[in-house]
């Protein structure tokens, strides 16, 4: 889309854009560049020379089989934050949409976890499930549960899941909210005149039509899952234990700044970059579809 | 009206269920923040809120912890407020004009500047954090403000939003102020900033929440106690998370830490929700 009436003349435009274009370059494209160059090269134990090794250091990632296990985690993860999200973000949208009195209130609480930094996020979960200090961490240990999130890599990934779901529910439960709304309620009652239950109308009216909405928000979920849960796993487990919660982000971080391993750091970038490029793709090309029916 | 009959209690319940699993983790926190340690070490730790909500808070920000290198949790928050408005502010500063500058002139290579910024909104600053940090590094930027921030601003998202809201100003309102003589700068500066009015308060409160909420990027650039900023300074008061943590301190801090986001959130909550899902549609 453009405009048809524009001002003439180009200095004062380029003097417009010149901020955020520099900004762009210096922070944007050159590290980005020093990424992919980085991730063709390999320095000497000392750090003076680098050399050309070509694909190499994809291949020594591709073959880590803690890189292999890493990849499985945080696939398992980010599934299952998505979808734990999103439920309880459909389940509670569905019902604010019918309740009428106290929706403004219901609606304010709900978006509360939205404001709350996945760090502090994972800090709040921490404290509830600590094996020895914790409210509900102590209670499952009083009642027989062998519960230690410290030792046990099951648990571990269980409670990163939990804090990092915790986070998200709000802003699902926004857009669901906003989608329910847009649903004309002619259509609803039509079917619940011709006798539909509400479940039924649930499932083959409003569900069917929520689905963009849905497919738009699995992509943004699993891209929050993947990227912003640093500081969740980062206070909560550090990737242990024993790796059980070392996610992709982690381990380019992990392996960069206290590894030390600069081109394998390098091409896990690389390849993290391939994954939100595939991701934001497919949603662009999700979002236009949706655009031309509309 | 589909009536709900007497199912009506049913999405009471449920809401009530959500609010609890909301609310609960965040009032354990406030009630832990106003014992004594020594009561939440004897685990369990009560429900209700004990005597030393004012010690305790009063510690915290006005001494830290150990963790912290005696960082008072005061200066923290200083710390994450310059940083959260500089990234809002900075952030619509260069994008307004730049958006300005797509959508209301032609000018060679203007599709190439587009597409350069637009490319950014596809890879956040995690993916890309070493190269940002030997860059950042080389540039002296270690450690200062323009280091915390400056990398944090490189992203599209505010552009687009403006860009999409400027598509929609009337082509007769451009000519009018052509016809009265009006530039670009003073249609810029008396129009399209005053109609801008709603989209910059919206971006304002995502921006804010996004810039406080920051960890990964703050972590790497900054190493001296005085820069640290609540979010990270948190991890350090943990610790190992055993009996040397001052859990009453770190409650009071996490506190801290989630208190000026849900205040912009509420205060501005109209704003919020509308440039959160507008943009999207």
């Amino acid at each position: 889309m453009e405009r048809r009436v524009v001002f003439p003349g180009w200095l004062f435009p380029v003097l417009l854009l010149g901020p955020q274009l520099a900004v762009t370059f210096v922070f944007f494209f050159w590290p980005a560049g020093q990424a992919i160059l980085q991730s063709v090269q390999r320095g000497d134990a000392f750090g003076l020379s680098t050399r050309f090794v070509g694909l190499e250091n994809f291949a020594a990632v591709v073959g880590d089989p803690f890189y292999l296990a890493s990849v499985e985690i945080t696939a398992v993860f980010s599934l299952a934050v998505a979808v734990l999200a999103l439920a309880s973000g459909l389940l509670f949208a569905v019902m604010a949409d019918k309740v009428v009195r106290g929706a403004a209130f219901y609606k304010t609480v709900l978006l509360l976890p939205y404001a709350v930094a996945p760090a502090i996020a994972g800090v709040l979960w921490l404290f509830l499930f600590n094996p020895s200090v914790g409210v509900v961490g102590a209670a499952l240990r009083r009642a027989g549960v062998d519960w230690n999130y410290l030792l046990n890599g099951r648990q571990a990934l269980l409670l990163v899941i939990l804090a990092a779901a915790w986070k998200q529910i709000s802003y699902n439960f926004l857009f669901f909210l906003a989608g329910l709304q847009a649903i004309p309620k002619t259509l609803v009652e039509a079917a619940a005149i011709d006798g539909a239950s509400a479940i039924r109308r649930f499932w083959r009216i409003v569900f069917p039509l929520l689905a963009p909405t849905s497919f738009f928000l699995l992509v943004v979920n699993i891209v929050y899952a993947f990227f912003d849960t640093f500081g969740i796993i980062h206070n909560v487990t550090q990737g242990g234990p024993a790796r059980a919660t070392e996610i992709l982000v982690y381990k380019v971080w992990y392996d960069g700044v206290v590894g030390l391993d600069l081109g394998g750091s390098a091409a896990q970038s690389v390849i993290l970059m391939a994954i939100v490029i595939a991701l934001t793709a497919i949603q662009f090309r999700f979002i236009e579809r949706r655009v031309h029916y509309a | 009206m589909v009536s709900a009959g007497k199912s009506a209690w049913i999405p009471h319940a449920v809401l009530l269920l959500g609010l609890a699993l909301v609310v609960f983790p965040v009032y354990v926190a406030f009630v832990a923040s106003s014992l004594p340690l020594q009561d939440i070490l004897d685990a369990p730790m009560t429900l209700v809120p004990g005597p030393d909500l004012l010690a305790n808070y009063r510690d915290a920000l006005a001494l830290g912890t150990a963790g912290t290198n005696g960082q008072p949790v005061a200066a923290m928050m200083l710390n994450s407020l310059v940083m959260a408005l500089a990234i809002a502010i900075g952030k619509i500063a260069i994008s307004l004009p730049s958006a300005y500058a797509v959508v209301f002139f032609r000018f060679p290579l203007r599709r190439l500047c587009f597409w350069a910024i637009f490319v950014t909104l596809m890879l956040p600053v995690e993916v890309r954090i070493i190269p940002t940090y030997k860059i950042a590094a080389d540039l002296g930027l270690i450690d200062t403000y323009p280091g915390l921030v400056l990398p944090l601003i490189a992203s599209a998202t505010a552009t687009l939003l403006f860009r999409q809201f400027f598509l929609t100003i009337p082509d007769e309102l451009v000519e009018a102020a052509k016809i009265d003589g009006a530039g670009p700068w003073r249609f810029l500066i008396h129009m399209v900033i005053p109609l801008s009015r709603t989209n910059i308060a919206a971006l304002f409160v995502i921006l804010f929440i996004y810039g406080w909420n920051q960890y990964l990027w703050p972590l790497l650039v900054t190493n001296t106690p005085a820069m640290t900023t609540i979010v990270i300074g948190i991890r350090q008061m943990i610790g190992n998370g055993d009996a040397q943590t001052a859990w009453h301190l770190v409650m009071a801090t996490a506190l801290l830490a989630l208190l000026p986001p849900i205040a912009v959130v509420l205060a501005m909550q109209r704003w919020f929700v509308k440039g959160l899902i507008e943009p999207e549609k």
